[in-house]
């Protein structure tokens, strides 16, 4: 083994220049599909954010007794993926609204008596914030005698989970056609070093050299190549990321959302997925050239 | 009838034929090569001299026919044991094919190390077979920066350094001047000596008459006589 790398190593410095263009390629590729996942990692985190937003209101009927409502509470929050639920008695979602519109508080003056109802409000738990399973809820929540009317944004919602699912579905088939592409140009590029040495190939053919003697060198040449093609993607993807994030950092509410790099899970996911990608262009081109 | 029919025959080939489309290379040849033979293969170009040796090697596949070496039949040969039985000869090309990009040492030594020795053996083994055929000087060269007949005494050298069987030697002093192809010649002659069956397909009858031997004449595709100078 310590031999077939010496060699490819050998193989590397002896033609640096095609060398340089296969990684080069390899890292523009890398480029291309790891800034499209910061994209699609940040985009989600935006989307995650909005989806935290996503609440159910239980409006009760009017004279439902106080000490009722512990007990309907607990039946509600017993209601499979629902995270919290937080009672807001009429007075208290008052003084809400006084307080969200002061500078119409003569609005209030004449009131004679308080014209909101008790509410509930209900979170949700990530895996119930979609327009199914939130329609579900609802429709329990309905179901009880207590419960007047229940509001959920469901133009909104449905609008919400549509988009979000098309982004979702977009991003796995822009990933995938980035990575078949980084593939494709790469099995081209490995076929160009391979024509450029099939003299080389056909004379160790021709001493009696088994295929593995001859392909080994190339798929260490193609991980190697891999590898490095894939450290030159991704700190060119930081060195953009560092220079831009700052200021779209500040276009964002603070506290709301920070742009993020990829994780070192993500990072160390990409390397490997580009020694793959120089794995299985060596793969390609060598089972055409060999033939 | 087999030409030069022998028991302890280390090639043989009965009744091949070999096309290129309608084109006939080489026409129902059968021929038997002993052990130990210095065999010349004569005849003008495009008489199927390079095609036999190619045949020999699995460089091509017969049209019809059959090709023994050592008994083993080359149609039935799985392509994994393609490798195994290249590694009993040692092949001479007309042109060298040696590779621009390695030196000299690395040129020679990958016979060696295809079949997978230990780097201390190839070093003896290839500094020692470089100093047969007076290159030891240009261990570290690259070829193209030698002279033709130079390079052609390194591909003698790849060519030997795995103690092949058979030596086939496709023009090997074509492109040569004549003191270099005398050398070349001496060479050939000395690893025959030394046991090894040496096959040489040359158009050059002054080189067949200077050194003697069984002479297989084609011409067209056809095998047409046999003679002994």
């Amino acid at each position: 083994m310590i031999f077939y790398y010496k060699r490819a190593l050998q193989d590397i410095i002896d033609h640096r220049f095609l060398n340089a263009i296969t990684i080069i390629t390899i890292a523009v590729s890398i480029l291309i599909v790891s800034a499209f996942s910061l994209f699609f990692v940040n985009a989600n985190e935006i989307i995650n954010s909005w989806k935290k937003g996503i609440r159910i209101m239980a409006y009760l009927k009017p004279g439902v007794p106080e000490v009722n409502i512990p007990e309907l509470k607990q039946k509600i929050k017993r209601i499979n993926g629902i995270q919290d639920v937080r009672f807001i008695p009429k007075s208290k979602a008052l003084q809400l609204l006084k307080k969200q519109m002061k500078r119409q508080s003569s609005l209030f003056e004449n009131l004679k008596e308080n014209p909101l109802p008790d509410a509930f409000e209900i979170r949700l738990i990530a895996s119930s914030q979609n327009q199914d399973k939130v329609e579900i809820i609802a429709t329990r929540l309905e179901s009880f005698p207590q419960v007047d009317e229940v509001e959920y944004g469901k133009r909104w919602l449905g609008r919400f989970t549509n988009f979000f699912n098309l982004f979702r579905l977009t991003g796995y088939a822009m990933g995938g056609l980035f990575f078949m592409a980084a593939v494709l140009i790469v099995a081209n590029t490995i076929r160009l070093m391979l024509y450029s040495r099939r003299e080389e190939v056909e004379i160790m053919r021709l001493v009696g050299a088994t295929d593995r003697f001859i392909k080994a060198p190339f798929y260490i040449q193609g991980l190697i190549q891999g590898t490095f093609g894939g450290i030159i993607g991704i700190t060119i993807l930081f060195i953009t990321f560092m220079f831009i994030s700052s200021s779209v950092d500040q276009g964002f509410s603070p506290g709301l959302f920070t742009i993020k790099f990829l994780s070192p899970g993500a990072f160390f996911g990409i390397i490997l997925c580009s020694m793959f990608v120089g794995w299985i262009g060596c793969y390609i081109s060598l089972k055409q050239f060999l033939k | 009838m087999i030409e030069g029919k022998n028991k302890s025959s280390i090639i043989r080939m009965f009744h091949v034929n070999k096309n290129y489309g309608a084109k006939k290379a080489l026409v129902d040849v059968t021929l038997d090569i002993p052990k130990n033979e210095l065999l010349f293969i004569g005849g003008p170009s495009g008489a199927g001299k390079t095609t036999l040796l190619k045949l020999l090697y699995l460089g091509e596949a017969v049209s019809e026919g059959q090709v023994l070496i050592e008994g083993i039949n080359l149609s039935r040969i799985s392509s994994k044991r393609i490798p195994l039985l290249r590694r009993k000869y040692g092949i001479i090309f007309q042109d060298y094919k040696l590779i621009a990009t390695k030196t000299v040492f690395d040129n020679v030594a990958i016979v060696l190390e295809a079949i997978g020795k230990k780097r201390r053996f190839i070093e003896k083994k290839v500094k020692s077979i470089l100093r047969t055929v007076g290159m030891e000087e240009s261990l570290h060269s690259l070829p193209l920066s030698l002279s033709g007949g130079e390079q052609q005494r390194i591909a003698v050298a790849r060519a030997v350094v795995g103690d092949p069987k058979i030596i086939l030697a496709d023009e090997p002093t074509g492109n040569l001047d004549e003191d270099s192809a005398g050398i070349i010649l001496e060479l050939l002659k000395r690893f025959h000596a030394r046991g090894a069956t040496v096959i040489i397909a040359t158009h050059d009858k002054e080189l067949i008459r200077k050194t003697g031997g069984r002479v297989i004449h084609l011409n067209q595709g056809y095998l047409q006589k046999t003679t002994t100078v």
